[in-house]
């Protein structure tokens, strides 16, 4: 059978068609430009063009003090910049060698686990709106708006967020943080449930996204795959597990995985990835409420070094103002040392190598970026299928721009 | 028996002897330095042994040493044994004026953007890599911004000078 025209023989014209997708395709959601190659509307061929907004994060880093690299992990994956700030901080503790309080880290996971729910929400509902649903982002897009009010109450911003320092949180949870964290942990599970109704059995659905940008386990592994990508293809890692950073492993959580590694499986492993994100949040939430007295205020620890003092003590103590002075110059210097320090990403491991010299400054720091490392996979998933599954593909891997290009 | 970095060490002494140097192990990771003839050898050995099972490449970059004159670029391979949860860097250095180092890109398919990145921004030239361009930067770009011989206004600077608050 044939799906394409046919051309006579000894035509001039091509066989096929040139399609540049991107990079500001509609469809793809990011600045990421596809060049295919199409027969009729299967995909022969595609060659994809990264670095549209390369920013030199890793030589902006060999310049800068610790703390003021933060900024620059807000700017990799953007729709979870917690996470990547929380990265950055544990790899600075870790080369530091410093231990946080309990509470400090279950704060963290609460806003670790906030931030993959915003991420995965905004990609599970992209990947319904490229299949035709729209509604089911409108009805969980009010929830990433909640979720970036709490990042608001910790932190002042919402999508760059620069949130926590080296040792903890600039400041500590006001109670209306509080309060809009138990209004999320109330009123999501009903919505992410609603959503799940319309999608997860939805013929439609189904037959848009079985099938559609598969790979198998082997492949995936070989291409670097991590995070929910590869656990779709039925591989149960996750760095939560295996090395666990920020007391993760005093929590109780499974590690959903697939089996086929299309874009199906991609789906409900974010999907369920939330619903483990959710009871996270509420142990942590509950052991949070368990401190009691002087304990229940603690949101740092204690590295005047690094952790700027309360502006008030800068006026009246010497100490204070010595190590303000010291951090805001950057005139600490760090510790000389080699460390590559992983957290689990909302898109994979996110790694952080790191070589100091002794100096000021990082002699040079590499971001090891999920996305980048698995979006060479594209062209290999979307060949032989249909350009319609090529777009939905690319959303269903969660390619963010800014963590592909760094 | 769980895989530690003292097996580990031993399996590839072993099988290369003195060849691997520099055994250090900062913060856990178990860390040496292969000749530059050897990496895609140990990279093979510690993929196909039975018991070793390193085939998860996690990262791979450069870094440049201006100073050690004879092996500037240090290409960094991070590898994960993801059956036993260890993980292992190895590096090689290389001349900056032959700076010709085997490509991992068979071995691994997840090499390709790596080394791409690398020769992008470093220069590293990965002999067999089958599409070796720039990748982040402009193609027209004619040197390798990594490098130390390019750099930024120092931020942490000790000599305050006027000229950079613009009182010059």
């Amino acid at each position: 059978m044939n799906d394409h025209i046919l051309l006579p023989e000894g035509s001039i014209e091509k066989l096929t068609t040139t399609l540049n997708l991107g990079p500001t395709h509609p469809a793809t959601h990011g600045v990421f430009q596809n060049i295919l190659e199409l027969d009729g509307e299967r995909v022969m061929k595609a060659v994809s063009t990264v670095g549209y907004i390369h920013r030199a994060f890793e030589k902006l880093a060999e310049r800068r003090p610790l703390y003021q690299i933060t900024p620059l992990t807000d700017r990799l994956n953007y729709c979870s910049s917690p996470i990547n700030n929380m990265g950055w901080h544990i790899t600075c503790e870790r080369l530091l060698g410093i231990t946080l309080p309990k509470r400090v880290d279950y704060l963290r996971i609460i806003i670790m686990e906030l931030s993959r729910i915003s991420d995965h929400l905004i990609c599970n509902s992209i990947v319904g709106v490229d299949s035709g649903a729209f509604s089911g982002f409108l009805y969980l897009m009010q929830f990433r708006e909640l979720i970036y009010e709490i990042y608001e109450e910790v932190c002042g911003s919402r999508l760059t967020t620069n949130i926590g320092r080296i040792g903890g949180f600039e400041r500590n949870f006001t109670p209306r943080a509080f309060e809009k964290l138990e209004q999320f942990l109330a009123t999501y599970p009903k919505q992410l449930k609603e959503f799940e109704n319309l999608f997860t059995r939805n013929r439609i659905f189904m037959e848009r996204t079985i099938g559609c940008g598969a790979i198998t386990a082997e492949r995936a592994l070989n291409y670097g795959f991590t995070g929910p990508n590869l656990r779709a293809t039925g591989v149960d890692y996750d760095v939560r597990v295996h090395t666990p950073y920020s007391s993760y492993e005093d929590f109780d959580f499974k590690v959903p995985v697939g089996t086929t590694g299309d874009c199906y499986d991609r789906f409900l492993v974010r999907n369920e990835e939330m619903w483990q994100s959710l009871s996270l949040i509420e142990q942590a939430y509950a052991k949070v409420k368990e401190f009691k007295g002087a304990e229940a205020e603690v949101f740092h620890a204690d590295v005047p070094a690094y952790y700027l003092p309360e502006k008030k003590d800068v006026y009246t103590k010497m100490e204070a103002l010595i190590y303000h002075f010291k951090i805001i110059m950057g005139e600490t210097d760090i510790p000389a040392g080699e460390l590559y320090s992983a957290i689990e990403g909302a898109n994979g491991e996110l790694g952080f190598y790191l070589i100091s010299d002794g100096g000021r400054t990082p002699y040079r720091l590499h971001f090891r970026r999920p996305c980048f490392i698995y979006y060479q996979a594209y062209p290999e998933l979307i060949k032989g299928g249909m350009l319609s599954d090529a777009v939905i593909t690319m959303s269903s891997l969660n390619l963010i721009a800014g963590e592909l290009d760094a | 028996m769980p895989l530690t970095n003292e097996i580990i060490q031993q399996k590839l002494i072993d099988k290369f002897g003195d060849q691997l140097i520099d055994w250090v192990q900062p913060y856990g990771m178990l860390t040496f330095t292969a000749p530059k003839d050897l990496n895609l050898k140990v990279l093979q050995f510690l993929f196909d042994d039975t018991e070793l099972k390193f085939q998860f490449l996690t990262d791979l970059q450069a870094v440049h040493y201006p100073d050690s004159k004879g092996a500037e670029l240090a290409i960094v391979y991070h590898l994960h044994n993801l059956t036993d949860n260890i993980r292992l860097r190895f590096k090689v250095f290389t001349d900056i004026n032959t700076p010709d180092v085997y490509s991992a890109t068979a071995l691994y398919a997840s090499a390709n953007f790596m080394e791409r990145e690398t020769y992008d921004f470093f220069g590293v030239n990965f002999t067999g890599h089958p599409n070796l361009i720039r990748i982040l930067n402009v193609d027209e770009m004619d040197y390798f911004p990594m490098r130390k011989e390019f750099p930024l206004e120092d931020q942490s600077r000790v000599d305050k000078d006027d000229e950079m608050f613009g009182r010059g």
